[in-house]
């Protein structure tokens, strides 16, 4: 693949009259200190503090008080919270698919033997290099139901166009497509996974008379599933925290606005980041933090748990 | 098939490049002439003035030394620790390495979201909102992608290099810097590309600690052009700061290319 190889040279191995050295001990701990601390200061840590907070009133400017339970049960009977569990669910449901679909189809395209391969990449990673600010403010226009370049052949070919952006069952969809917009790297990344499998493959699966269709789901697909594995749990965890081409086209810090016509576009983590840092209910929006995350680590548990049934691993290979 | 292989190669292609062209033909447009059909390729009135109007509307410049300073910094600084961890995972022998590394790792999958308040409370108690530090600081403690990459190739290093400079008497911190590092060029370019483009672009923490107008970020700045912020059509100007924004990355894109697609490809790697 690449000129970076990822596989290790021959690993210091143990040997048994070989013990753990002191210094190499101490200086193993000095160069990972760091990271250790990182580790603990700003992840390991902060999930703790965090879940102590859902149980608590807290300003920043006075204490903590506790409340126990009592911003959960608020958030059950809060129709904004569930607002915006329905659309994020709604964007997950319609993006996770559509993503990983729409990035391997691309890849495959350009996979095999091609002419201007760089050429090619280079058009379709480039839009993942503006920053979502930008990309957000360009879409304004690209979804514009007069102006926009999407609906113009839509309406010019007689086809329903819809408002995109002006239409609350649209808005939703809008934001899926601004996000497949910059979906480069997982192009990239399937790309390079789809042209690392080996061509002997293909050519004795040739030799026994496979077409393409079945050179694709016998060969392609299981030796690259790891790889799609992998993307879908980035995806899924990612997709529930989408943010800020949201808050560029709907956000706004103004007390009591609203995400939105009928605030169709307040995402979990836009209604989220009002909580934390518009209205400084931090508890309530820990409490909010910590279902989030619940829910995606329950998610990610349970893709984890199918993983056995389609994804292939070769044998031998060291996973970590 | 290979005829509609490259249509929908090329068509495609250029539906992808057409909003990106939008937003550096705006940038020289006037706010009435960006919202029209059929759209304007090239402007008229060609309003080039609007790169020199825009600093006096909006502290471009500052924004753009702020950004500069905070990607510089904390790049520098999630380099630096995460080699330093890398070698530390690759090459020590010590017990407890595997777990904290195993540890390390499954926090890729750890959402931001939970983290951030805990982490925004801390340096507001520390009095670090409406200064650079929330931005960079975090970043001199190691990124765990970082060190997963810097790992992997660390180990492809033969270790004979390394068993030469023990005879000749080299310390552990000599060896990282003398014959590690130089040695593992490649892969920190490509992981120096990922950090840089990811604070280039940030956004969510700018927002949450930046307040001050002088501390705006590239970032902060196109996001307070927005009309409903400003009260006036800025979207020109939006489109110019925008553009300002991307110029670097595309300049860096194409400049180190195939470091650049490394370094994405090898991020989807394996977790």
């Amino acid at each position: 693949m690449a000129s970076i190889s990822t596989t290790p040279a021959a690993q210091p191995r143990l040997k048994i009259w070989q013990r753990l050295s002191f210094e190499e001990t101490v200086f193993g701990w000095l160069f990972i200190l760091p990271a250790v601390l990182g580790l603990i200061l700003f992840q390991l840590g902060p999930v703790l503090v965090s879940m102590g907070l859902s149980f608590t009133e807290y300003d920043i400017i006075n204490r903590p008080t506790w409340n126990g339970l009592e911003n959960y049960t608020r958030l059950f009977q809060d129709d904004l919270w569930i607002k915006s569990i329905q659309v994020t669910l709604k964007y997950v449901v319609i993006y996770v698919p559509a993503a990983l679909i729409f990035a391997y189809l691309v890849a495959l395209l350009m996979s095999g033997r091609i002419r201007g391969i760089s050429a090619w990449r280079t058009m379709w990673y480039l839009p993942s290099i503006v920053p979502s600010v930008a990309a957000a403010a360009v879409w304004r226009w690209g979804l514009h139901p007069e102006f926009g370049p999407i609906n113009f052949p839509l309406k010019v070919l007689g086809l329903p166009a819809p408002r995109w952006l002006a239409d609350p069952d649209w808005i939703v969809p809008s934001i899926v497509f601004i996000s497949l917009w910059s979906l480069g790297n997982s192009v990239l990344i399937f790309l390079a996974s789809i042209t690392g499998v080996p061509r002997s493959f293909y050519e004795a699966a040739e030799v026994d008379g496979a077409g393409i269709w079945r050179q694709f789901t016998t060969i392609t697909l299981p030796l690259t599933s790891s790889i799609i594995f992998f993307q879908l749990i980035i995806t899924v965890i990612n997709s529930f925290q989408v943010f800020t081409s949201a808050f560029i086209l709907f956000g706004s810090n103004a007390a009591g606005s609203v995400a939105g016509p009928g605030n169709a576009a307040l995402f979990y983590m836009l209604y989220m980041y009002r909580n934390a840092f518009g209205y400084f209910r931090n508890g309530y929006a820990s409490a909010m933090a910590w279902l989030l995350f619940l829910t995606v680590a329950i998610l990610t548990f349970i893709l984890f748990k199918t993983q056995n049934r389609w994804v292939y691993y070769e044998a031998g290979d060291d996973n970590e | 098939m290979n005829v509609i292989r490259y249509a929908i190669l090329v068509g495609g292609g250029i539906l992808m490049l057409t909003p990106f062209f939008w937003l550096v033909s705006s940038s020289f447009k006037t706010p009435a002439t960006i919202y029209v059909f059929p759209p304007q390729w090239i402007p008229d009135p060609f309003r080039w003035q609007n790169y020199v109007e825009v600093f006096d509307a909006v502290p471009v410049l500052r924004a753009s030394w702020n950004t500069v300073y905070i990607t510089l910094f904390a790049s520098i600084g999630v380099i630096l620790s995460s080699a330093m961890a890398a070698y530390g995972f690759a090459r020590l022998r010590f017990r407890g390495r595997d777990l904290t590394f195993s540890l390390l790792l499954s926090t890729v999958m750890l959402p931001y979201v939970v983290t951030m308040i805990p982490i925004f409370i801390m340096f507001s108690r520390l009095g670090w909102v409406d200064s650079f530090k929330p931005l960079i600081v975090p970043h001199w403690f190691g990124g765990p992608i970082t060190i997963f990459m810097l790992r992997q190739f660390f180990r492809t290093i033969p270790l004979e290099l390394e068993a030469a400079a023990r005879i000749d008497g080299a310390s552990r911190p000599r060896i990282f810097a003398q014959v590690i590092i130089p040695l593992a060029r490649p892969a920190l370019v490509v992981t120096s590309i990922l950090a840089l483009v990811f604070n280039w672009n940030g956004f969510l923490e700018p927002l949450i600690y930046l307040r001050k107008t002088k501390l705006y970020t590239l970032a902060l700045l196109v996001n307070s052009l927005r009309e409903f912020e400003s009260g006036l059509d800025w979207t020109h100007y939006m489109m110019v700061v925008s553009t300002i924004m991307v110029v670097p990355v595309l300049i860096l894109y194409f400049l180190a290319q195939r470091a650049f697609i490394e370094g994405i490809v090898l991020t989807g790697l394996k977790g």
